[in-house]
Protein backbone atom coordinates (compact mmCIF):
# COMPACT_ATOMS: atom_id res chain seq x y z
CA UNK A 1 0.00 0.00 0.00
CA UNK A 2 1.32 3.02 -1.07
CA UNK A 3 0.85 6.09 1.45
CA UNK A 4 1.58 9.57 2.70
CA UNK A 5 1.96 11.14 6.35
CA UNK A 6 0.88 14.59 7.11
CA UNK A 7 1.00 15.91 10.33
CA UNK A 8 2.62 19.50 11.63
CA UNK A 9 5.04 18.04 14.34
CA UNK A 10 8.07 16.71 12.94
CA UNK A 11 8.32 13.89 15.64
CA UNK A 12 4.80 12.78 14.83
CA UNK A 13 5.82 12.42 11.30
CA UNK A 14 9.56 10.71 12.87
CA UNK A 15 7.31 8.15 14.85
CA UNK A 16 5.18 7.30 12.08
CA UNK A 17 7.98 6.75 9.43
CA UNK A 18 9.36 4.07 12.22
CA UNK A 19 5.82 2.54 12.88
CA UNK A 20 5.53 2.35 8.53
CA UNK A 21 9.12 0.42 8.70
CA UNK A 22 7.65 -2.61 11.31
CA UNK A 23 4.82 -3.23 8.34
CA UNK A 24 5.95 -4.55 5.26
CA UNK A 25 3.11 -3.87 3.14
CA UNK A 26 3.38 -0.12 3.61
CA UNK A 27 5.57 1.80 1.48
CA UNK A 28 5.79 5.50 2.28
CA UNK A 29 5.63 7.77 -0.64
CA UNK A 30 6.16 11.09 1.64
CA UNK A 31 5.18 12.79 4.67
CA UNK A 32 4.27 16.57 4.63
CA UNK A 33 4.04 19.33 7.50
CA UNK A 34 1.07 20.47 6.13
CA UNK A 35 -2.20 19.61 3.98
CA UNK A 36 -1.30 21.99 0.86
CA UNK A 37 1.72 20.57 0.47
CA UNK A 38 -0.24 17.12 0.42
CA UNK A 39 -2.76 18.14 -1.62
CA UNK A 40 -0.39 19.13 -4.53
CA UNK A 41 1.47 16.13 -4.07
CA UNK A 42 -2.04 14.50 -4.59
CA UNK A 43 -2.99 16.23 -7.90
CA UNK A 44 0.31 14.62 -9.25
CA UNK A 45 0.56 11.23 -7.37
CA UNK A 46 -2.32 8.57 -6.70
CA UNK A 47 -2.00 6.80 -3.00
CA UNK A 48 -3.75 3.86 -1.01
CA UNK A 49 -4.03 5.35 2.55
CA UNK A 50 -3.35 8.89 4.15
CA UNK A 51 -2.09 8.89 7.91
CA UNK A 52 -3.75 12.28 8.84
CA UNK A 53 -3.19 14.69 11.53
CA UNK A 54 -6.74 16.31 12.51
CA UNK A 55 -5.08 19.26 14.55
CA UNK A 56 -3.62 21.52 12.50
CA UNK A 57 -3.27 25.37 12.18
CA UNK A 58 -5.15 26.67 9.18
CA UNK A 59 -6.09 23.41 7.22
CA UNK A 60 -7.22 20.86 9.50
CA UNK A 61 -7.41 17.37 8.79
CA UNK A 62 -10.75 17.98 8.03
CA UNK A 63 -10.93 20.22 5.66
CA UNK A 64 -8.45 18.39 4.21
CA UNK A 65 -10.76 15.67 3.41
CA UNK A 66 -13.20 17.67 2.32
CA UNK A 67 -11.31 19.62 -0.11
CA UNK A 68 -9.81 16.61 -1.76
CA UNK A 69 -12.20 14.65 -4.33
CA UNK A 70 -12.02 10.59 -4.32
CA UNK A 71 -9.57 10.54 -1.53
CA UNK A 72 -8.12 7.22 -0.49
CA UNK A 73 -8.64 5.59 2.91
CA UNK A 74 -7.22 7.59 5.67
CA UNK A 75 -6.52 6.85 9.01
CA UNK A 76 -6.56 9.66 11.47
CA UNK A 77 -3.99 10.38 13.99
CA UNK A 78 -4.77 12.74 16.74
CA UNK A 79 -3.76 13.68 20.72
CA UNK A 80 -7.32 14.61 21.05
CA UNK A 81 -9.85 11.51 21.28
CA UNK A 82 -12.55 13.90 21.44
CA UNK A 83 -13.23 14.18 17.46
CA UNK A 84 -13.66 10.04 16.94
CA UNK A 85 -17.27 10.52 16.56
CA UNK A 86 -16.99 13.47 14.20
CA UNK A 87 -14.48 10.93 12.06
CA UNK A 88 -16.62 8.11 11.70
CA UNK A 89 -19.21 10.36 10.24
CA UNK A 90 -16.68 10.33 6.50
CA UNK A 91 -16.51 7.58 4.67
CA UNK A 92 -13.05 7.14 3.88
CA UNK A 93 -11.86 7.28 7.04
CA UNK A 94 -11.26 3.69 8.27
CA UNK A 95 -9.59 3.87 11.56
CA UNK A 96 -8.67 7.06 14.26
CA UNK A 97 -5.27 6.42 16.35
CA UNK A 98 -4.48 8.39 19.86
CA UNK A 99 -1.51 9.50 19.93
CA UNK A 100 0.92 8.66 21.80
CA UNK A 101 0.72 5.31 19.14
CA UNK A 102 1.46 1.98 20.20
CA UNK A 103 2.87 -0.49 17.40
CA UNK A 104 0.45 -3.11 18.25
CA UNK A 105 -3.02 -0.08 17.17
CA UNK A 106 -1.35 0.91 14.61
CA UNK A 107 -0.55 -2.85 13.59
CA UNK A 108 -4.39 -3.38 13.91
CA UNK A 109 -5.40 0.00 12.36
CA UNK A 110 -3.27 -1.18 9.02
CA UNK A 111 -5.64 -4.34 8.99
CA UNK A 112 -8.58 -2.50 9.04
CA UNK A 113 -7.49 -0.16 6.03
CA UNK A 114 -6.68 -4.16 3.76
CA UNK A 115 -10.03 -4.78 4.72
CA UNK A 116 -11.77 -1.90 4.06
CA UNK A 117 -10.50 -2.18 0.49
CA UNK A 118 -11.73 -5.74 -0.03
CA UNK A 119 -15.10 -4.35 1.33
CA UNK A 120 -14.67 -1.45 -1.33
CA UNK A 121 -13.54 -3.76 -4.41
CA UNK A 122 -16.75 -6.01 -3.30
CA UNK A 123 -19.22 -3.33 -2.78
CA UNK A 124 -21.14 -2.55 -6.02
CA UNK A 125 -20.09 0.69 -7.84
CA UNK A 126 -19.37 2.12 -3.97
CA UNK A 127 -19.35 6.13 -4.54
CA UNK A 128 -16.38 7.51 -3.02
CA UNK A 129 -17.29 10.92 -1.28
CA UNK A 130 -15.55 13.15 0.88
CA UNK A 131 -18.57 14.99 1.83
CA UNK A 132 -19.34 14.11 5.31
CA UNK A 133 -22.72 12.13 5.49
CA UNK A 134 -24.90 15.21 7.18
CA UNK A 135 -23.99 16.45 3.81
CA UNK A 136 -25.14 13.39 1.74
CA UNK A 137 -27.89 13.14 -0.75
CA UNK A 138 -31.44 14.57 0.39
CA UNK A 139 -32.50 10.78 0.57
CA UNK A 140 -30.42 10.78 3.65
CA UNK A 141 -30.81 13.78 4.84
CA UNK A 142 -34.53 12.89 5.12
CA UNK A 143 -34.33 10.02 7.17
CA UNK A 144 -31.93 11.90 9.54
CA UNK A 145 -34.79 14.73 9.55
CA UNK A 146 -36.97 11.57 11.01
CA UNK A 147 -34.50 11.11 13.78
CA UNK A 148 -34.87 13.37 16.76
CA UNK A 149 -31.67 12.75 18.74
CA UNK A 150 -28.69 14.54 18.58
CA UNK A 151 -25.35 13.60 20.59
CA UNK A 152 -23.15 16.26 21.89
CA UNK A 153 -19.20 15.39 23.16
CA UNK A 154 -18.94 16.89 26.76
CA UNK A 155 -15.80 16.11 28.89
CA UNK A 156 -15.57 13.05 26.64
CA UNK A 157 -19.49 11.66 27.26
CA UNK A 158 -21.82 11.96 24.86
CA UNK A 159 -24.74 13.45 25.82
CA UNK A 160 -28.16 13.03 24.31
CA UNK A 161 -30.44 16.15 23.26
CA UNK A 162 -34.07 15.91 21.89
CA UNK A 163 -33.79 18.18 18.74
CA UNK A 164 -37.28 19.47 19.42
CA UNK A 165 -36.46 21.26 23.16
CA UNK A 166 -33.64 23.03 21.41
CA UNK A 167 -34.44 26.69 20.69
CA UNK A 168 -31.65 28.68 20.46
CA UNK A 169 -28.06 28.11 19.14
CA UNK A 170 -25.33 30.75 19.07
CA UNK A 171 -21.64 30.65 18.09
CA UNK A 172 -18.91 31.70 20.69
CA UNK A 173 -15.81 31.67 19.50
CA UNK A 174 -14.67 28.20 18.81
CA UNK A 175 -17.77 27.14 21.12
CA UNK A 176 -21.59 26.86 20.26
CA UNK A 177 -23.99 27.13 23.12
CA UNK A 178 -26.96 25.15 23.03
CA UNK A 179 -30.22 26.55 24.69
CA UNK A 180 -32.92 23.43 25.39
CA UNK A 181 -35.85 24.14 27.81
CA UNK A 182 -34.27 22.42 30.72
CA UNK A 183 -30.61 23.25 29.94
CA UNK A 184 -27.53 25.29 28.29
CA UNK A 185 -25.06 23.44 26.74
CA UNK A 186 -21.29 24.72 25.75
CA UNK A 187 -19.62 22.76 22.51
CA UNK A 188 -16.62 22.86 20.99
CA UNK A 189 -18.22 23.18 17.34
CA UNK A 190 -19.33 25.36 14.64
CA UNK A 191 -23.11 26.59 13.79
CA UNK A 192 -22.42 24.84 10.56
CA UNK A 193 -21.51 21.48 11.75
CA UNK A 194 -24.90 21.78 13.98
CA UNK A 195 -26.99 23.28 11.62
CA UNK A 196 -26.25 20.18 9.15
CA UNK A 197 -27.58 18.26 11.99
CA UNK A 198 -30.63 19.73 12.60
CA UNK A 199 -34.06 18.86 10.38
CA UNK A 200 -34.16 22.12 8.29
CA UNK A 201 -38.18 22.07 8.85
CA UNK A 202 -37.27 23.63 11.78
CA UNK A 203 -34.27 25.21 12.44
CA UNK A 204 -33.36 28.21 10.76
CA UNK A 205 -29.91 30.39 10.82
CA UNK A 206 -31.37 33.90 11.07
CA UNK A 207 -28.00 34.84 11.49
CA UNK A 208 -24.18 34.10 11.19
CA UNK A 209 -24.24 33.64 14.97
CA UNK A 210 -27.55 32.23 15.73
CA UNK A 211 -30.06 28.84 14.55
CA UNK A 212 -33.38 29.37 15.77
CA UNK A 213 -36.23 26.58 16.63
CA UNK A 214 -38.93 28.49 14.51
CA UNK A 215 -41.57 26.79 16.34
CA UNK A 216 -40.13 28.73 19.83
CA UNK A 217 -40.89 32.32 18.01
CA UNK A 218 -42.88 34.42 20.76
CA UNK A 219 -42.46 37.22 18.38
CA UNK A 220 -40.77 39.12 15.31
CA UNK A 221 -40.12 42.66 15.61
CA UNK A 222 -38.38 44.55 12.59
CA UNK A 223 -34.84 42.89 12.45
CA UNK A 224 -35.04 40.44 15.74
CA UNK A 225 -37.00 37.53 16.69
CA UNK A 226 -37.98 36.99 20.79
CA UNK A 227 -37.14 33.62 21.47
CA UNK A 228 -38.09 32.67 25.55
CA UNK A 229 -36.18 35.74 26.92
CA UNK A 230 -33.63 36.40 24.36
CA UNK A 231 -33.97 38.91 21.56
CA UNK A 232 -32.34 37.27 18.41
CA UNK A 233 -30.98 40.05 15.67
CA UNK A 234 -31.86 38.74 12.26
CA UNK A 235 -29.94 39.58 9.30
CA UNK A 236 -31.33 41.26 6.50
CA UNK A 237 -30.41 38.23 4.23
CA UNK A 238 -31.93 36.07 6.62
CA UNK A 239 -35.28 37.53 6.92
CA UNK A 240 -37.04 36.60 3.66
CA UNK A 241 -36.43 33.21 4.50
CA UNK A 242 -37.53 33.39 7.85
CA UNK A 243 -40.93 35.12 6.50
CA UNK A 244 -41.14 32.35 3.89
CA UNK A 245 -41.63 29.94 6.92
CA UNK A 246 -44.25 31.65 9.13
CA UNK A 247 -48.19 30.89 8.64
CA UNK A 248 -48.79 34.57 8.19
CA UNK A 249 -52.72 35.17 8.31
CA UNK B 1 6.67 14.93 40.55
CA UNK B 2 6.93 11.85 38.16
CA UNK B 3 9.99 11.77 35.50
CA UNK B 4 10.52 11.47 32.14
CA UNK B 5 11.45 7.67 30.67
CA UNK B 6 11.87 6.41 27.83
CA UNK B 7 9.87 3.25 27.57
CA UNK B 8 7.24 4.42 24.26
CA UNK B 9 10.81 5.57 22.54
CA UNK B 10 11.78 1.68 23.23
CA UNK B 11 9.07 0.46 22.02
CA UNK B 12 8.80 1.92 19.02
CA UNK B 13 12.64 1.43 18.48
CA UNK B 14 12.62 -2.12 18.94
CA UNK B 15 16.26 -1.64 19.79
CA UNK B 16 17.05 0.48 16.64
CA UNK B 17 19.51 3.36 18.76
CA UNK B 18 19.92 4.98 15.17
CA UNK B 19 16.06 6.10 15.46
CA UNK B 20 16.11 6.52 18.70
CA UNK B 21 19.02 8.90 18.21
CA UNK B 22 17.25 10.98 15.58
CA UNK B 23 13.77 11.02 17.45
CA UNK B 24 15.66 12.53 20.26
CA UNK B 25 17.37 14.81 18.08
CA UNK B 26 13.98 16.15 16.36
CA UNK B 27 12.31 16.03 20.08
CA UNK B 28 15.42 18.86 21.26
CA UNK B 29 14.73 20.83 18.26
CA UNK B 30 11.36 21.07 18.08
CA UNK B 31 10.23 21.33 21.60
CA UNK B 32 12.15 24.88 22.71
CA UNK B 33 10.26 26.30 19.21
CA UNK B 34 6.90 25.27 20.44
CA UNK B 35 7.86 26.17 24.58
CA UNK B 36 8.98 30.09 23.29
CA UNK B 37 5.36 30.34 21.22
CA UNK B 38 3.83 28.85 24.27
CA UNK B 39 5.60 31.47 26.55
CA UNK B 40 4.93 34.23 23.70
CA UNK B 41 0.93 32.96 23.92
CA UNK B 42 0.67 33.28 27.26
CA UNK B 43 2.50 36.47 27.69
CA UNK B 44 0.24 37.90 25.15
CA UNK B 45 -2.82 36.53 27.10
CA UNK B 46 -4.00 34.89 23.67
CA UNK B 47 -5.48 31.68 25.40
CA UNK B 48 -6.57 29.90 21.77
CA UNK B 49 -3.07 30.33 20.43
CA UNK B 50 -1.96 28.81 23.29
CA UNK B 51 -4.28 26.05 23.94
CA UNK B 52 -2.81 24.90 20.26
CA UNK B 53 0.21 24.63 21.00
CA UNK B 54 -0.24 23.16 24.46
CA UNK B 55 -1.69 20.49 22.39
CA UNK B 56 1.46 20.04 20.15
CA UNK B 57 3.38 19.76 23.78
CA UNK B 58 0.91 17.46 25.10
CA UNK B 59 2.27 15.28 22.44
CA UNK B 60 5.17 15.08 23.53
CA UNK B 61 4.74 14.80 27.31
CA UNK B 62 3.57 11.41 26.21
CA UNK B 63 6.18 10.55 24.08
CA UNK B 64 8.46 10.87 27.30
CA UNK B 65 5.96 8.44 29.18
CA UNK B 66 4.85 11.78 31.52
CA UNK B 67 1.30 10.10 31.93
CA UNK B 68 0.40 12.59 34.98
CA UNK B 69 1.24 15.00 33.32
CA UNK B 70 -0.53 14.46 29.99
CA UNK B 71 -3.30 14.31 32.17
CA UNK B 72 -2.75 17.97 33.32
CA UNK B 73 -1.86 19.08 30.00
CA UNK B 74 -4.99 18.05 28.65
CA UNK B 75 -7.04 19.86 31.53
CA UNK B 76 -5.12 23.00 31.08
CA UNK B 77 -5.39 22.97 27.17
CA UNK B 78 -9.29 22.83 28.11
CA UNK B 79 -8.95 25.48 30.14
CA UNK B 80 -6.98 27.28 27.96
CA UNK B 81 -10.13 27.00 25.33
CA UNK B 82 -12.14 28.50 27.78
CA UNK B 83 -10.17 31.44 28.31
CA UNK B 84 -8.84 30.08 31.80
CA UNK B 85 -5.41 30.11 33.46
CA UNK B 86 -5.97 27.31 35.73
CA UNK B 87 -2.97 24.55 35.75
CA UNK B 88 -0.57 26.97 34.17
CA UNK B 89 2.17 27.04 36.87
CA UNK B 90 1.78 23.16 36.92
CA UNK B 91 2.08 23.10 33.40
CA UNK B 92 5.23 24.96 33.24
CA UNK B 93 7.03 22.89 35.84
CA UNK B 94 5.96 20.38 33.85
CA UNK B 95 7.80 22.10 30.57
CA UNK B 96 10.96 22.14 33.10
CA UNK B 97 10.81 18.91 33.87
CA UNK B 98 11.02 18.27 30.35
CA UNK B 99 13.67 21.34 29.32
CA UNK B 100 16.11 19.89 32.45
CA UNK B 101 15.61 16.03 30.99
CA UNK B 102 16.12 17.03 27.25
CA UNK B 103 19.23 18.71 28.29
CA UNK B 104 21.01 16.07 30.02
CA UNK B 105 20.35 13.84 27.07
Amino acid sequence: MNCIIIDDEATARAILLQLCTKVTELNVMGDFPNAIQAIKYLNQNEVDLIFLDIHMPDFTGFDFIQTIKNPPRIILTTSDANFAIEAFEYDCIVDYLVKPIALPRFEKAIQKAKVFQIEKEGAPAPVATAKPKADAPAKEKTSEDSATDLYINIDRRLIKIDMPSIYLIEAKGDYIQIKTEDKNYTVHSTLKKIEDKLPAHTFLKVHRSYIINIHKIIDIEDNSVLIKKDVIPVSRSNRPELMKRLNLL
Amino acid sequence: MELPNFSYIHSLSGGDKDFEQQLLKILKAEFPEEKEIYFKAVAEKNFSDAAEIVHKIKHKISILGLEKSYTLADTYENNLKMGETALQKEFQEVLQVMTDFLKEL
